[in-house]
């Protein structure tokens, strides 16, 4: 019995630490949204991402993109290294890989909730 | 088989990683087909042809010390090195170099803000500063300084001034370059130099007197390929108490002479920030109404005077000034009422007193307001380019075509005329119409700009692209008018234009190129300067 409430209580500390990690990385994530993405993708006037996705989706979708819930981490890795329509692909000295994944992450935070 | 540089062996090339790898660390050197593909002109109009340029590799350094390192690297294998700042030049190049095969030296990671000083008004940074950064730290230090900024806010400070980048503020501050106060740059040798009051070991100036003693040398790393520039000094503007504009209305086509007269005289006088000259026909105020747009529609186009009448009937005005002024509340207001004097005398002429923002700006005024035009770094400017209810077809990026003309109102007709005529003689729709004005952002002369499309998946329209940029060139110089910037594509060609004595300036250029980098590891074919191996080549 000892030995399985060990367990138990090693796989919840793992858990936690888990969710921890989780959450550190979506945090970061949505620092590098507001750094890197919110200028053009954000609320507000003269945001010209949000502007071209309300033109593209026509309402289907959120324009706002941290709002948005299909997102996977892949889709947000090839916008942000190949670009689309006049955004440019951003260099891993701008966004790193590990900053990738973490926004990736952040824009990937609430799809499951959804599925 | 990897991309070599060109004139270097696999094994120097091979050996040449390997330093930069000891100097920066792995991580930050690039070769992968996949990194380096990130160094591409995301706007090239070249995309997906032979003559597109790609790049060898990437190393990004994280101090002057190590970019010094790195380049006695590559001076000693004799690696060609592109050095970009935040690569944000789009319409002029991106982060691309002009030869294929080159090393691109990132220098984002230099991104530290060294000093600001909002009682003497100025900042050093590195060149990895972007205008949001420096925003950011001023906004939270509670400074009260602005820069002066341009479109967009992710560009670097150095950057956007060593290509003679332009703002929307006040007076000189808009010419980036201009405004700049002492640089530290790293030579083809490796040496760093200091320039201005920074070559006075402990100068207490260095960003705020130019010139040190002796030879004032700064402008040779603008535009150029003489050396790497790791800091960089700036003049900043006092924040002003307050903000106003007001608009100046005049009802003919030729009354954008007197107009620019006045405004002339009230912005070198130091009254107005920048003017921002429209025509109320043909500005943002959506499409044409019918009457209009079926008059633009007549064979051979309106003349002026049925332009005017329309402009009459409809009470709109022909041309208007928008007039800026920055200082305390009460010189603004009088600022203001001294400008309406100052127009007066154009028979018809109207005025519209527009926005004042007394600061700090509510966020309602900051939404209205042009946020540039107040020192707010944006991303608004795409808008313009961006998918649209307008444009629901975006093009993928743009060329600049930026030919300098001077400031008076017969040179904006003229310009209008010429570059018409270039459209129609290429049976092309015109981007210059009888409304079309300049640009102002140069405080002693107009930049008639227009913004070329460019494709990631049309080759056709690419190439149609490149031949009208060419020919405007071409015209542009014909008539006298330069241009201030272009991308590599075209930058021999720009610079083949300034000409004077049988290519004397590009001569003296190349002299001083031969003794500062005589390997011609720095930016080969940067605005028609080539290593003496290359010259003759002029490969782009």
């Amino acid at each position: 019995m000892k030995i399985i409430w060990a367990l138990i209580g090693a796989l919840g500390v793992f858990s936690m630490n888990a969710v921890a990690a989780d959450a550190g990385q979506v945090e970061q994530g949505k620092q590098v949204y507001q750094y890197w993405c919110w200028n053009c993708h954000g609320d507000g006037v003269g945001k010209p991402g949000t502007q071209a996705l309300a033109a593209k989706y026509k309402g289907s979708k959120p324009t706002i993109l941290d709002q948005r819930t299909d997102l996977t981490p892949a889709v947000t890795k090839i916008f942000v290294r190949k670009g689309v329509s006049i955004m440019p692909f951003f260099r891993k000295t701008e966004i790193t890989d590990a900053q990738l994944n973490a926004l990736a992450a952040y824009l990937a935070r609430e799809n499951a909730k959804v599925q | 088989m990897p991309l070599l540089p060109p004139n270097v062996s696999a094994t120097n090339f091979s050996e040449a990683v390997s330093q930069f790898q000891t100097v920066v660390g792995k991580e930050w050197v690039f070769t992968s087909d996949d990194d380096v593909a990130l160094y591409k002109d995301a706007y090239s109009p070249f995309w997906g042809e032979k003559e597109e340029i790609l790049v060898s590799a990437a190393v990004a350094p994280n101090t002057a010390e190590e970019v010094s390192q790195v380049v006695r690297v590559a001076n000693r294998l004799k690696i060609p090195i592109y050095p970009i700042s935040t690569g944000k030049n789009l319409g002029y190049g991106g982060s691309a170099p002009n030869v294929s095969g080159s090393v691109v030296l990132d220098l984002k990671r230099l991104n530290r803000i060294i000093e600001v000083d909002d009682k003497r008004h100025f900042a050093i940074v590195e060149p990895g500063v972007a205008y949001f950064d420096l925003y950011r730290h001023i906004q939270e230090k509670g400074l009260k300084v602005w820069a002066d900024v341009p479109d967009p806010g992710w560009g670097s400070l150095i950057g956007n001034a060593l290509d003679h980048g332009v703002g929307y503020g006040f007076g000189g501050f808009r010419d980036h370059f201009y405004s700049h106060c002492g640089m530290e740059v790293v030579l083809p040798n490796g040496e760093i130099v200091r320039t201005g009051m920074g070559a006075l070991p402990g100068a207490k100036t260095w960003a705020e007197y130019h010139y040190g003693a002796g030879p004032y040398v700064d402008g040779l790393f603008s535009q150029g390929n003489f050396g790497v520039v790791t800091k960089m000094g700036f003049h900043l503007l006092p924040a002003p108490e307050a903000y106003l504009t007001g608009t100046v209305i005049v009802p003919k086509r030729n009354d954008i002479i007197p107009l620019v007269e006045g405004g002339n005289r009230l912005e070198h006088a130091g009254v107005i920030g920048m003017p921002e000259y429209g025509s109320p026909l043909g500005g943002f105020g959506g499409p044409p109404d019918p009457e209009l747009r079926s008059l633009l529609a007549k064979p051979g186009g309106p003349s002026a005077a049925e332009l005017e009448q329309h402009a009459e009937k409809t009470n709109r005005g022909f041309f208007s000034l928008t007039v800026q002024f920055y200082g305390g509340e009460k010189v603004v207001r009088a600022q203001w009422e001294y400008a309406k004097e100052v127009f007066a005398g154009i028979r018809g002429v109207k005025f519209n007193e527009g926005d004042f923002i007394k600061f700090p700006a509510t966020d309602a005024q900051l939404d209205k307001a042009h946020k540039v035009a107040i020192g707010v770094p944006n991303m608004s400017i795409f808008t313009i380019g961006a998918r649209s209810a307008f444009n629901p077809s975006p093009t993928d990026g743009h060329l600049w075509f930026s030919p300098i003309i001077p400031k008076s109102g017969e040179a904006i007709l003229e310009a209008q005329d010429v570059f018409m005529k270039v459209f129609r003689d290429m049976n092309m729709p015109s981007l210059v119409s009888a409304f079309s004005v300049p640009a102002t952002w140069m405080f002693r002369a107009f930049v008639f700009i227009m913004g070329l499309p460019v494709y990631r998946n049309n080759i056709e329209q690419n190439k149609k692209t490149r031949e009208l940029v060419k020919h405007l060139i071409q015209v542009g110089a014909d008539h006298g008018w330069g241009e201030y910037r272009t991308p590599p594509a075209f930058q021999q060609q720009v610079t083949d234009a300034y000409s004077y004595n049988n290519h004397a300036l590009r001569r003296l250029h190349e002299t001083l190129k031969d003794a500062v980098d005589p390997n011609g590891i720095i930016s080969a074919g940067r605005y028609g300067i080539w290593p003496k191996q290359m010259r003759g080549q002029k490969k782009v």
